[in-house]
């Protein structure tokens, strides 16, 4: 039990004294996150809709493949993305590799499939007379999408919210694409897991508690502006 | 039928269960230790010949020094084999461990691209190729990791007379505020990376970034022409004294943690400091290069 009250304390300590360092972590693993997010949810909330709206030949088997994709492991997209942004790679020129961007571009390789797939089933729920009477009314296709995106935002805003909390938390793109620099690239997961390596389970454990209490923060606003929509 | 088949599962379930719960085995030692002594080969050489020869099996536990110390000093294992003299010397004083068995050394080199921005090719001196560097603001690796490889480039650092940031993070430790202390030449995250991870990830960033880093000679070795894509880096700085880089045993305090397996312990230091463990050392080689010198018997064959 000490040893819990100990990182507790720790925590709170960092966190109310604004330590520098805490601070450009937390402010990197966020920037990330949330850019990765943005980027994924311009892609793939088009794209759910795209395929949840047409009716085509294999269609079942593309939402099966999206599933699918849903469990795809970070350190399996970790080492694709590597092979063509490593200095003997493909993209080798651009110097992306151990950057910021680097994670960027691997996080929304992973949670593209995460908002897409959650935009298909969102849209499923909705009552297909929307769609139909926004048809009659005279809508175009993009109109009609707009009503349809209108009463499934929920749904959709709970997609990014779940794709959100899947980049924030995972360890294996961020460590293998960003390199864990210290006040370069370093995020929560990868200083949490440094500092497992070297021994420091109190500031391992502080830092989880920082993590699991920003998730707590983005969930609890998100539930406020949902409930008042909802009125 | 029924209700045999879940008897059967029960007992099935009990039968993995069990062993666990016997009292520990006379015969097994367990020991932490640092990456480079498993990563190197050098244990699968050792071991083998320390169980024949005395019974004694070693189960190996292989993590970065201030995590295999870290161990130590939470009574998890029964022996320590690391390489971070000073705080050997320390984890010894504090009661943590019986006795410090020096028994190796290899050495440190400090690698970088053929172009060498800084120009340190060929300086034998390490600290004035630290200072170079640090002048030129070119890129530079460090493991950033708290382990013994780490520990020796922030003295290394603290060498050159530059001046040195110092970050320091307080944690609470049993109630109390504890420091931990971290030591660089600035441009922290620009020209300096600090990443915070084992010896061939750090080695594979540099060679990503062509950028300079200190590696021990063994990992380097390995990941030069072990592989099958070796890297690009190249030694530029060796054979500086202050390069050398010792391994140490501690067998653990039983004063401390009972059940420690003391006897145990000291067999396979005194075993590693006899002629037969140094001997062994001494003619390990990796790939046609020696690895590691014995400090014990240093002469030994």
């Amino acid at each position: 039990m000490n040893f819990f009250f100990d990182s507790l304390f720790s925590a709170l300590q960092l966190v109310f004294a604004a330590d520098p360092e805490l601070m450009v972590i937390v402010g990197l693993s966020l920037r990330v996150s949330l850019t990765s997010t943005l980027i994924a949810g311009l892609l793939g909330v088009p794209l759910g809709f795209v395929i949840g709206f047409n009716s085509f030949r294999g269609k079942r088997v593309v939402i099966t493949l999206l599933n699918t994709l849903l469990a795809l492991p970070t350190v399996v997209i970790g080492l694709m993305v590597y092979t063509f942004i490593s200095r003997r790679g493909a993209l080798g020129a651009l110097n992306l590799l151990y950057t910021p961007n680097a994670i960027i571009i691997g996080q929304v390789i992973l949670i593209i499939p995460v908002i897409t797939a959650l935009t298909i089933a969102a849209l499923s729920r909705i009552d297909d007379r929307y769609r139909r009477t926004a048809l009659t009314l005279g809508a175009d296709q993009f109109q009609t999408a707009l009503v349809v995106l209108r009463e499934a935002r929920f749904g959709i805003v709970a997609a990014a919210v779940a794709a959100f909390g899947r980049v924030i938390s995972e360890i294996g793109i961020s460590m293998m694409l960003g390199g864990n620099a210290r006040g370069f690239t370093r995020t929560m997961t990868t200083a949490m897991a440094l500092e497992y390596d070297k021994g420091e389970f109190v500031l391992a454990v502080g830092l989880g508690i920082v993590l699991l209490t920003i998730s707590l923060g983005m969930n609890t606003l998100l539930n406020y502006f949902q409930g008042r929509y909802a009125e | 039928m029924k209700r045999f088949a879940i008897w059967i599962t029960v007992l099935g379930c009990m039968g993995l269960i069990f062993p666990a719960l016997l009292p520990a085995d006379d015969h097994v030692l367990t020991m932490s230790t640092t990456t480079s002594t498993q990563a190197s080969g050098l244990l699968d050489i050792l071991l083998p010949a320390f169980t024949e020869d005395t019974g004694i099996t070693v189960k190996v536990i292989a993590k970065g020094t201030g995590a295999a110390i870290r161990d130590g000093m939470d009574g998890n294992v029964d022996v320590i084999f690391v390489h971070a003299k000073g705080r050997e010397e320390q984890f010894v004083a504090e009661g943590y461990g019986t006795k410090r068995y020096a028994i190796m050394h290899n050495d440190f080199v400090i690698l970088g691209s053929e172009a060498d921005p800084a120009g340190i090719k060929g300086q034998g001196d390490a600290v004035a190729a630290l200072k170079a560097i640090a002048a030129q603001k070119a890129l530079f690796i460090s493991r950033g990791d708290d382990s013994g490889t780490h520990t020796k480039e922030q003295q290394l650092w603290q060498d050159t007379g530059l001046l040195l940031e110092t970050t320091t993070q307080t944690i609470v430790k049993k109630g109390k505020n504890t420091d931990i202390q971290f030591v660089y030449p600035g441009g922290l995250g620009e020209w300096y990376m600090s990443i915070g991870q084992g010896m061939g990830k750090a080695l594979t960033f540099a060679d990503e970034k062509q950028a300079y880093v200190m590696s021990d000679r063994g990992t380097y070795i390995k990941y030069k022409v072990g592989r099958k894509e070796g890297l690009d880096l190249v030694v530029l700085c060796e054979g500086d004294a202050r390069l050398a880089n010792p391994y140490g045993v501690i067998p653990v305090n039983p004063a401390k943690f009972p059940q420690v397996k003391i006897k145990q312990a000291e067999a396979f230091a005194e075993w590693l400091v006899s002629e037969k463990g140094q001997g062994l050392i001494a003619n390990y080689r990796l790939l046609g290069q020696p690895l590691f010198y014995p400090d014990a018997i240093p002469a030994a064959k």
